[in-house]
């Protein structure tokens, strides 16, 4: 099929003739499909299905939640200033989920605008210094290079 | 103001929105983990409030206060509160509103409570003790060593504002002072705690570490001092409920609030051991339901007039979606979190 379609656009009755959507088009997402249904690569409802990647590995999945939930714990960092710099890593990939997860992760434990912005920056100035930086690599090929 | 007033109503019969079908009823997850029905275990804390008058107008309020309200307890029904009061052991009178402290009979329940010996807390919004009618306010709850608990979102300006009103933030930290300045904060006795309210669709962090960071940061910018934080999730009714339609949250912060459902938060919910009294008297099993006029049911008195602490001690709670608001995470109550 062709998935360059925009959710909206697509009628019910296409989905329905082509097996996409079991019962008629309702709100309950659960109705629908997802195997069929890739209409575009980023969905902020995909945040919520994280835990299908157990599915298959649950091994794998358990040891990653660990580890995962055992970083977030207060150690010598606080939670906020953990989280923090995961929205600034964030920023960094430039991942959707994890900014929308950690700015919402910065506000429940008590970070303010100023602060996630501050690291927002921090994040953006280490991706602009290290491109930056790569420019002596640049100027040592150019020496290389040139006579 | 018409509109504020029907979505209680509304919200109470949890008429259809379009996808409400996808949260389980609170009922069924409590019976999930034998909880259910959910019984009251006794009456610790006896809530009063006293009626919707504010002199703010809070973004999030769930009583839907303000100055305009003209709900208020009467002296008849102050006079019915003590003599149940009486009837009872609850060792906590909590009064609340509105701004409670504008009630012409506030006094009247404070006094009458602490001669009953009863420890009593005043739910204050801070600015009302910098109103000239209140002058003498601060004082007076000093003198009888009312517990303050006082509302403050944020440590910035621009949340709390933002939450409260323009300008509520700095006349908050001028009646922090006047608390401080009379002991509250500093003398055992004379206990300060402070609210925090999430400023917006999420949910409140860990109590403890919002505690560490108001102390470090009142301390450090206004020399201001207080005993504890509770960390109170905002329920989804009324403005509250308003703002999350109007945003586009309510979906998500239900989703939130239902998949963080906590059984041991849920055995230790405030109703279990608060009855809750309204400005007119009617009587509910907590603060929230009765913004939802729902009173206590399943046999118990719903009046204030036929209070039976054996009908109530062990009442069936009455229960809906909003519940799920004092279930989330470490749970939420008056009192701050409860697992």
């Amino acid at each position: 099929m062709d998935r360059g379609y925009h959710r909206d656009r697509v009628v019910p009755d296409a989905l329905e003739a082509f097996g996409i959507i079991r019962a008629s088009l309702a709100d309950d997402d659960t109705r629908i499909d997802w195997r069929c249904w890739v209409s575009h690569y980023y969905d902020d409802h995909d945040l919520s299905r994280f835990g299908d990647m157990g599915r298959n590995a649950p091994d794998l999945w358990d040891k990653f939640n660990d580890w995962y939930q055992a970083t977030f714990q207060e150690g010598s960092l606080t939670g906020r200033e953990k989280a923090l710099i995961a929205l600034g890593v964030a920023h960094a990939l430039q991942c959707p989920y994890c900014i929308d997860a950690w700015s919402q992760e910065c506000l429940e434990k008590g970070s303010n605008l100023d602060q996630m912005t501050e690291a927002v920056h921090v994040a953006a100035a280490i991706r602009g210094g290290a491109a930056l930086v790569h420019g002596v690599q640049m100027r040592k090929r150019n020496a290389q290079l040139s006579m | 103001m018409e509109a504020q007033l029907e979505l209680p109503t509304r919200n109470a019969h949890f008429s259809p929105r379009p996808s409400e079908n996808r949260f389980p009823s609170f009922n069924s997850r409590l019976a999930r983990h034998g909880l259910h029905p959910l019984r009251a275990t006794g009456i610790e804390v006896f809530q009063i409030n006293v009626g919707k008058l504010c002199n703010q107008t809070c973004r999030h309020c769930h009583v839907d206060a303000g100055p305009d309200r003209t709900e208020r307890m009467t002296r008849d029904t102050a006079e019915a509160c003590i003599r149940a009061l009486e009837l009872t052991d609850a060792p906590t009178v909590d009064i609340t509103g509105g701004a409670p402290e504008l009630n012409e009979n506030f006094r009247y329940l404070v006094d009458a409570s602490k001669a009953l010996g009863r420890h009593v807390m005043d739910r204050s919004n801070l600015t009302v003790l910098l109103l000239r009618s209140q002058s003498d306010l601060a004082e007076f709850l000093a003198d009888r060593e009312v517990e303050v608990i006082a509302s403050l979102p944020y440590f910035l300006a621009e949340r709390t504002d933002a939450q409260r009103g323009e300008g509520v933030f700095d006349k908050s930290i001028q009646a922090l002072k006047l608390l401080n300045r009379l002991g509250y904060g500093r003398d055992p006795a004379l206990r300060l705690n402070l609210v925090y309210n999430p400023t917006g669709a999420f949910l409140p962090g860990d109590q403890d570490a919002l505690e560490r960071e108001f102390k470090r940061e009142l301390d450090r910018r206004y020399q201001i001092r207080f005993d504890r934080l509770f960390a109170i999730t905002n329920l989804p009714i009324s403005r509250f409920l308003d703002f999350l339609l109007e945003t586009g949250n309510y979906e998500r912060y239900m989703e939130r609030l239902v998949n963080a459902f906590n059984p041991a938060a849920a055995r230790a919910v405030m109703c279990r051991n608060t009855l809750s009294v309204g400005w007119d008297g009617q009587l509910y099993d907590c603060d929230f339901n009765q913004m939802l006029d729902e009173t206590v049911s399943f046999g118990a008195p719903a009046h204030i007039r036929d209070f039976s602490p054996e009908l109530l001690e062990n009442r069936r709670i009455v229960t809906g979606l909003h519940c799920y608001g004092c279930t989330a995470g470490a749970g939420s109550s008056c009192g701050g979190t409860t697992a």
